[in-house]
Parts: structure tokens; C-alpha cells; sequence
């Protein structure tokens, strides 16, 4: 595969929601790289759960890739919707495989290049006595005829995907996509350009954000993950339950967020390491939780997966717009951590330091995704668990030498943090303290231990702060243009520069990603920014929140922004065009 | 241990003749027979009056949010269930503040003793209504008495699942006293409702009235009736003191296979990671 080259493809498949769509289009990408290809999904659908239009796009490309793409080279149109609704998005070699026997197409919509493929999906299916529900399997067996891939890899996938449904579930679907697979290659032999040549050298996972950081934290020992259903957390919810008995871990769905926050500071009160997830409506009402775990210097793991609000906003759609909220949420002053991932990778290792940073810094540390992360799968080297190191900070266990009779649970020590003990440890005991506390935990309303403790607790974001990792750079050090973005926004930026090589219009253009949100790595990036002869923010919110929030803590102005705040991802070409206009 | 072995050096900040210090007497009395050292168990305490109490015991104790400390509790009891957990307190903050907290926790049983100061007032904001306070009880932000009917916390503890139901008197320190050991030795979500008097802001609930008030449940109650026991704490006027429900049913903790040897807190950690990455292929 490495000299070829770069094959790529993308391949759309729409319909109503209760068609299967979203595992089909699973499906579809585990064969894209069991054949040898990266690949990134995205997904999108209302908050609905009958009806209403389901769209599933696999970019597939031997190259890694980052985001979505705007044009599609195959679509799979399961209703008339989805014709309607992505005609435009054809390139001129473009297939639409579609039921002529359901769906209206006109070719003058079309550049007489796109090819209608016509496959009578339900003919298909009804002529083999299979139920309606398997036109997605149809649909599967015919865009993997189309593009050249092994029936054999097809057919391993779906009894992978189904084969804790049984025996009888996995012979249905397959039998359904074989049909599909077979009424291509027979009635439209060499018909297409749109094949790609398999390799077998990868052996990639695919997986959401969600996903990765559900498998981070069982990696980190989590051992209590509790949650309040809400999109786009729920799937993290629902992967670590699926969970909790094979690895033995608790997963609770608690009454409320509240209770939700509550519980995960009881249970790391406990002496385990915990997480809590939600939106930012959840989020909402664990915030005087969220002061409560930073007064008591408890150890917190709190998930959050953005989505355009406020209150109930838009539930199934994409936003980066609760940053300023997690930096203030709760009243007064304490340190809590932000770190925002910018691909599955990212989500894998930056949850893994989040467990530890809140257990060596005892505060509250904050994994700040959002649904275009949390939802969209993305091929990936299967992660290093070698590589993991659990540090669980200055914690003192029974097996330890230190006399605990003088212990001391909030000791005024120079780093700011006190060694704890877990609860239940013999020989001594202590107060854990909402109040605001001596160093003992008792009760203070006393001028100096109050100013004490507060400097106290501020002393640990300074040692983080002088230990925080500098941002990454991509390209070239001096360039004409700094793009600067956090979060998820990272792939479509990458994914636009890299294609062009760093170089837009004939400028060099360089791309400064965050993904330690806050307290950022301040030095570093007045380092990078103080250099940079223009400077562009793009973000997924309508303020700009990132852009000022370097503004005063670094003082570095951003020449120009591109934000969006429609519940849709950054395209390439939005990027691209933004870069070019402001030349 | 004795009694002043729990005690800090602290003296209380409580009104003289609070009924928390009858409380506070009957928790280190439970204790000591018990046999407890200040390590052996938790406690997790509610923010008011009540939960102040957090400052003059040597345990190792949480003191919590208004209203939260139930879910700090069940989180702690998931975390490491071989410890005994107690949670003091206050009613506005474990049946208004905390209510969907205290109904939730009936349903899970877990095992946990929970102790509400029940003083029909909210002492530590000067004296407005609680959820308990019989309706047209006037006070500062009730003025022209309170409006809503009272809760029923028993009642509500009895039909959304606890398994042991008891309420105490802060007057009566040897009976209550008892009824806190038993909940300590019942598996499963214990409420121990207390009849407090708030000396300063309530005086129509006084040690008085409730010597007036107040029966002693004797044999003839089965504490497994649970009309009989519902009936019992639907009178207002007859008010009784003792266990009013028992029942066993397995606890939250105990239908969790994953605790089913040890605890959370002290399972080695032995999982397959490589494993876990099939799914994803
Ligand atoms: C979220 C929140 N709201 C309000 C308060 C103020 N507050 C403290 S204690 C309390 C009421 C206490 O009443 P109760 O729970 O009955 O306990 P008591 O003082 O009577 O023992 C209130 C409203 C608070 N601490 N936190
Ligand atoms: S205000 Fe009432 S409850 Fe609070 S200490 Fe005084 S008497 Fe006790």
C-alpha cells in the first residue's frame, strides 16, 4: 500500500431512522479496514427516535483520515429522502445505488457521468423470503461490490458484529448482503472506477470517542463510572455497563446529575478512581458538586460531551461552546483541569492522564469532548496498554510506614498537595470538609486558615501549570497563517492542511492545536503565537470563547476567527475558503 | 472505647437544650456498644444544625452539601461495602433539598443508617418552615403559615422501599439509642427518623408536646405489616417512637456480582486489556 497512490473514497448511506442505517454504516467501516483502509464516520440524525432522516458517511481512504467529507463518491439512497436531500453532493464520477422500484430519480439532476445503479432492494429481499429490516444488509453487499471488496471480508464482519445475537441472526444478514453483493457483480460487471485496492497490512480498530475513552478508563482502573442518560454521553454510559460485570466494574445510572456527581465523589471518597459523565445540561446540576469536590480535594473524573444548547438545545448535534462554562462553573476559586481530546487517540491518552492528574492533584479533571467526537469512529493503531502508567499521587495506604497518629488530611505542604488516606485505613481517621477547613479538616471561619487553605489549594495549578506539556504544532514553525483550534475541530484542520501540503493560495499556514483547554500551557503558547504573522481561531461557538481566553491569559489578540454554531462540524472547504479570503 | 473517646476537642455550638445533643449522646452511646473505633466506619453529614455534629466526633467523616449527603454515602458504600456508613441529617436537607436523594435511596437499599433531625424547622438559616412543618406553621418565610401539607417521611421510607423504618425521640436517649444499633445491624437501607425540638425556632414541637404525644410501640406491633405500620405513622396526633418496618431484602451492594467477594476498593486489578480491543477490530 505505501508506494500506491492515496486511494480514497466516500461512501454516504440515508434513510428513516429504524432502517439499521447506524450499523450498516458500522459495518461498512469495519470492512473498509479489514480491507487494508483508514477510515472516519460521521453520523447524523435528529433526536427522534421513528422517523426522521438517518445519515451515515465512511470516508475510506489508505491514508489516515481525519473528518468527514462534503462530496461523496457513493451514495446509498434507502428512501426518496436521501436522493432529495444529498443530490448535490455527487461528484462527477459519483454511483448512486438506489431501490428503483421505491425511489424516483430523474438523471437530469445528475452530470451524465454519475452513474444510477438500480438494485430492487426489496424485490431482493421479499423474493428470498427475508424480512424488510435486512435492506440494509442488501445495501451493504452492494456498495462492497462496487468498490471491490472481498465478500469473504464482508461476510467476517457481520458475524463478528452479530454472533452474541446467535447463530440464526448472523445466517439472515449475511444471506441479505451476499444477495446484494452478488446482484452487483452480476449485473454490473466493470461498470465502475470507484474500486479500491485492498491491502491486508493493517490491523486497525475503529472506535467513537466515546469508545475510547470508556476504554481508557477501564485501562486507568475506574472502577465506579456513574451517569444520567443524555446525548452525546449516553453511549459512554451504555459501553461501560455493557462492561461492568466482565471487568468488574460498578456502573450506576443514578436518580439525577446531581446525585450522579454526589456519588462519584462518595465513591472516590471511598478510595477507588472514579468518573462521571453528562452533557452540559447535566453538567449544569453538578455544579455545586463539582465545588464540593474541589473544597474537599477529592479526586473527580467528570466526562463532558458538548452539544449546542442551552437548555435542551439541539440533543443530537455538535458544539464546542461550554469551555467558559467549565472554566467558572461553581462559586469562588479552586483549581480543576481541563483537557480537551482532539481525536480517538487523543480521547484514549488524554483520559488516561486525566485519572492521574486528579489523583495526584486531588481536584476535579475535566475530559471536554463533543458529539462530533463522541459519535464518529475513526480507524486507529490498537492503543499501547504497556504504555500506561497508573500514578495515583501522594496517597498513603495501611501498607505504608508513616506514624498516622499526627496525620493531618489537609497539611499545608509547599506543592500545595496533602497526602491523603482512604477512608477506613486503621489508625487514624479525619473530617473531609465542605466547610472551609483547618489543616485537621475541622471547621474554620478563621482569617489565616482560611487564606492558608485557599493558597494552598491554588499552589497545585501552579505546579500543574509548570508541568503542563507544550501545545502541538502542526507545520512549519514560521508560516504565513496560524490556524488555532482545540478539541475535535483539530481533524477537519488537519485533514484540510495536510491535503494542501501547509500551503493555501500560496501562503504557508501552520495549525496550533490545544487539547490541555485549561489552564493552558501559557509560555508555550505565547512562545508559538508571538511568532506567527497572522493568526485565525476556529472554534464551535459564537463568541469565540478560546480566542479570548488566550487574549487574557497570554495577551496574544487573534487577527480573525471562523466560528460556527449550527450543530455541524467544520468542513474542509469552509476552512480552506476562510484562509483564503483573509489573505 | 468510651462515649468521650468520639468526642473533639469542640464543645458544641448548639442552643442550650438542643436536641441534637441527645442525638449526639445516643450516636457515641451506639457506638461505644457497638464496639467501634473512630477507623471502623463512616460518616457522612448533611449541612445544617444536624450536620454540624461533623465537628465534634472523631470518625472518619464527610461533611457533604445541603441535601446531598445520601448519594456521597451510596457512592462511598459501592466504593468499599464492608464499611459500616451512617448519614446525619437535617430534614429540610435529606426531605427538601435532598428529596429525590432520599426516595432513590429507599428504592436501592443500600445499606446505609440514615438519621434525620427531624425539628420540623430549618435551624441553621434561622428558623423557616421545613417539609415536616405541620401546614399553617408560621415562621419568617412562612409568615402567614405554611401552605403546603407536611411530608410523611416514614410514610414515603415505607412505600418506596426501605427496609428498616424506625423513629426515635432526641428525649428519650437509651430507646433511641437501641434503635440505632438495630439499624446498624439490619442489611439494608435504614431511616431513623428523630423528633428533634428546636428549642430557639420551634416552639409549638417542644420536648413537652411530644411527651405528649408520642407512644411507645409495643409487641403488639409487627413490624412486618406494612398497612399497620403505614397506619401508625399516618396519625398525627398519636405519634410513634420504635420500629415501625422491617423487611429483608437483598441490598443494593449485595446484587452486585462484581462485589461479590471483595470490595471495590480491594480487588486487585487484573484485567485483560488486550482483549477488551476484539470489539473493535
Ligand atoms: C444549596 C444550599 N442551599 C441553601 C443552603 C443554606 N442552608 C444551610 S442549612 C439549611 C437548612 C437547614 O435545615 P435542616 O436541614 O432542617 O437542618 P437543621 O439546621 O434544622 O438541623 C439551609 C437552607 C445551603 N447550605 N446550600
Ligand atoms: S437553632 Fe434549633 S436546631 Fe439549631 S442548635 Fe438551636 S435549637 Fe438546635
Amino acid at each position: 500500500m505505501n508506494n500506491l497512490p492515496q486511494q480514497t473514497l466516500t461512501w454516504k448511506i440515508g434513510g428513516e431512522a429504524g432502517f439499521g442505517i447506524m450499523t450498516v454504516g458500522l459495518m461498512f467501516s469495519k470492512v473498509s479496514i479489514r480491507e487494508g483502509f483508514h477510515i472516519f464516520d460521521y453520523v447524523e440524525y435528529p433526536s427522534l427516535i421513528r422517523g426522521g432522516h438517518n445519515v451515515y458517511e465512511v470516508r475510506v481512504s489508505s491514508n489516515e483520515v481525519y473528518c468527514q467529507e462534503r462530496k461523496v463518491d457513493i451514495l446509498v439512497a434507502l428512501n426518496q429522502e436521501t436522493v432529495s436531500l444529498h443530490k448535490d453532493e455527487m461528484k462527477d464520477d459519483s454511483v448512486i445505488i438506489y431501490d428503483n422500484e421505491k425511489t424516483k430519480i430523474s438523471a437530469t439532476d445528475f452530470a451524465p457521468s454519475v452513474i444510477l445503479l438500480a438494485v430492487p432492494i426489496a424485490k431482493i429481499i421479499k423474493e428470498a423470503g427475508a424480512s424488510l429490516v435486512m435492506q440494509n444488509n442488501v445495501a451493504l453487499g452492494a456498495s462492497c461490490a462496487v468498490i471491490g471488496f472481498s465478500k469473504e471480508t464482508m461476510l467476517l464482519v457481520i458475524k463478528d458484529m452479530f454472533l452474541d445475537k446467535g447463530e440464526q441472526v448472523v445466517k439472515d444478514n449475511s444471506i441479505a448482503a451476499t444477495l446484494g453483493y452478488d446482484y452487483v457483480s452480476n449485473n454490473y460487471k466493470d461498470k465502475f472506477a470507484k474500486k479500491l485496492t485492498p491491502s491486508k497490512t493493517n490491523d486497525q480498530i475503529v472506535l467513537t470517542g466515546n469508545e475510547a475513552i470508556g476504554l481508557a478508563a477501564l485501562a486507568s482502573d475506574c472502577r465506579f463510572y456513574c451517569a444520567y442518560p443524555m446525548s452525546p454521553s449516553s453511549s459512554l454510559l451504555h459501553f461501560m455497563a455493557a462492561k461492568a460485570d466482565e471487568c468488574g466494574i460498578v456502573v450506576k445510572h443514578a436518580e439525577d446529575e446531581i446525585a450522579v456527581i454526589n456519588m462519584g465523589i462518595g465513591a472516590s471518597y471511598g478510595g477507588i478512581r472514579a468518573m462521571v459523565g453528562t452533557s452540559g445540561g447535566g453538567f449544569s446540576l453538578m455544579v455545586e458538586g463539582l465545588g464540593l469536590a474541589g473544597l474537599t480535594e477529592t479526586s473527580l473524573v467528570i466526562f463532558e460531551g458538548q452539544r449546542p444548547g442551552p437548555a435542551t438545545g439541539l440533543p443530537t448535534w455538535t458544539a464546542q461552546a461550554d469551555l467558559e462554562f467549565l472554566m467558572h462553573a461553581a462559586q469562588d476559586e479552586f483549581p480543576r483541569i481541563i483537557l480537551s481530546p482532539g481525536d480517538v487517540e487523543e480521547a484514549f491518552w488524554l483520559t488516561v492522564e486525566a485519572f492521574n492528574l486528579a489523583d495526584i492533584y486531588q481536584t476535579p479533571v475535566f475530559i471536554l469532548s463533543d458529539k462530533y467526537l463522541a459519535e464518529s469512529h475513526k480507524s486507529a493503531a490498537p492503543f499501547d496498554f504497556t504504555k500506561i502508567k497508573i500514578d495515583r499521587g501522594k496517597l498513603i495506604t495501611s501498607g505504608n510506614t508513616t506514624d498516622l497518629s499526627k496525620y493531618l488530611r489537609y497539611q499545608d505542604t509547599s506543592d500545595g498537595i496533602s497526602p491523603r488516606v482512604i477512608v477506613g485505613t486503621k489508625g487514624t481517621y479525619f473530617l473531609t470538609n465542605s466547610y472551609e477547613h483547618e489543616e485537621n479538616g475541622l471547621s474554620t471561619e478563621d482569617s489565616s486558615q482560611r487564606i492558608k487553605q485557599v493558597n494552598k489549594r491554588a499552589r497545585k495549578l501552579v505546579l500543574y501549570e509548570n508541568n503542563l506539556p507544550a501545545p502541538n504544532l502542526y507545520g512549519d514553525m514560521d508560516s504565513d497563517i496560524t490556524l488555532i483550534a482545540w478539541g475535535s475541530t483539530k481533524g477537519p484542520v488537519i485533514s484540510a492542511l495536510a491535503q494542501n501540503n501547509y500551503v493555501i493560495a500560496g501562503k504557508t499556514v501552520n495549525f496550533l492545536h490545544l487539547n490541555h483547554v485549561w489552564p493552558l500551557p501559557r509560555k508555550a503558547i505565547s512562545n508559538i503565537l508571538s511568532r506567527s504573522k497572522k493568526r485565525i481561531m476556529i472554534e464551535g461557538n459564537s463568541t469565540g470563547q478560546m480566542g479570548k481566553v488566550l487574549r487574557r491569559e497570554t495577551g496574544v489578540v487573534v487577527d480573525d476567527y471562523l466560528l460556527k454554531y449550527d450543530g455541524r462540524p467544520f468542513y474542509e472547504d469552509e476552512i480552506i475558503d476562510k484562509v483564503t479570503k483573509s489573505l | 472505647m468510651i462515649v468521650a473517646d468520639y468526642q473533639t476537642n469542640r464543645f458544641p455550638t448548639w442552643c442550650p437544650g438542643c436536641g441534637d445533643f441527645g442525638i449526639w449522646g445516643a450516636l457515641k452511646t451506639s457506638w461505644v456498644k457497638m464496639g467501634w473505633n473512630p477507623w471502623d466506619f463512616a460518616i457522612v453529614f448533611g449541612i445544617g444544625c444536624s450536620g454540624n455534629m461533623a465537628d465534634f466526633i472523631k470518625v472518619y467523616g464527610f461533611h457533604s452539601l445541603h441535601g446531598r449527603a445520601l448519594p456521597n454515602a451510596v457512592g462511598l458504600k459501592i466504593a468499599n461495602h464492608k464499611l459500616p456508613v451512617v448519614v446525619v441529617a437535617g430534614d429540610g436537607d435529606c426531605y427538601g433539598e435532598g428529596g429525590n436523594h432520599f426516595i432513590h435511596t429507599c428504592r436501592g437499599n443500600h445499606d446505609i443508617s440514615l438519621v434525620v433531625h427531624d425539628n420540623r424547622v430549618y435551624g441553621l438559616t434561622t428558623g423557616q418552615v421545613a417539609p415536616t412543618a405541620t401546614q399553617g406553621f408560621k415562621s419568617k418565610s412562612t409568615p402567614d403559615g405554611i401552605i403546603e401539607v407536611r411530608i410523611n417521611p416514614l410514610a414515603l421510607a415505607i412505600t418506596q422501599g426501605a427496609t428498616f423504618v424506625a423513629q426515635g425521640f432526641a428525649g428519650d436517649i437509651p430507646h433511641l439509642t437501641q434503635l440505632l444499633i438495630d439499624s446498624y445491624n439490619h442489611r439494608g437501607f435504614s431511616v431513623v427518623n428523630v423528633l428533634q425540638p428546636c428549642v430557639t425556632f420551634n416552639k409549638i414541637n417542644t420536648y413537652m408536646y411530644y411527651r405528649e404525644h408520642t407512644y411507645k410501640l409495643d409487641s403488639s406491633h409487627n413490624p412486618q405489616d406494612k398497612i399497620s405500620a403505614l397506619t401508625k405513622v399516618m396519625d398525627d396526633e398519636r405519634i410513634p417512637l420504635g420500629i415501625l418496618y422491617k423487611e429483608e431484602r437483598k441490598t443494593y451492594e449485595q446484587s452486585l456480582n462484581q462485589i461479590a467477594t471483595n470490595t471495590l476498593v480491594e480487588k486487585p486489578y487484573n484485567l485483560n486489556l488486550n482483549s477488551l480491543l476484539n470489539e473493535f477490530k
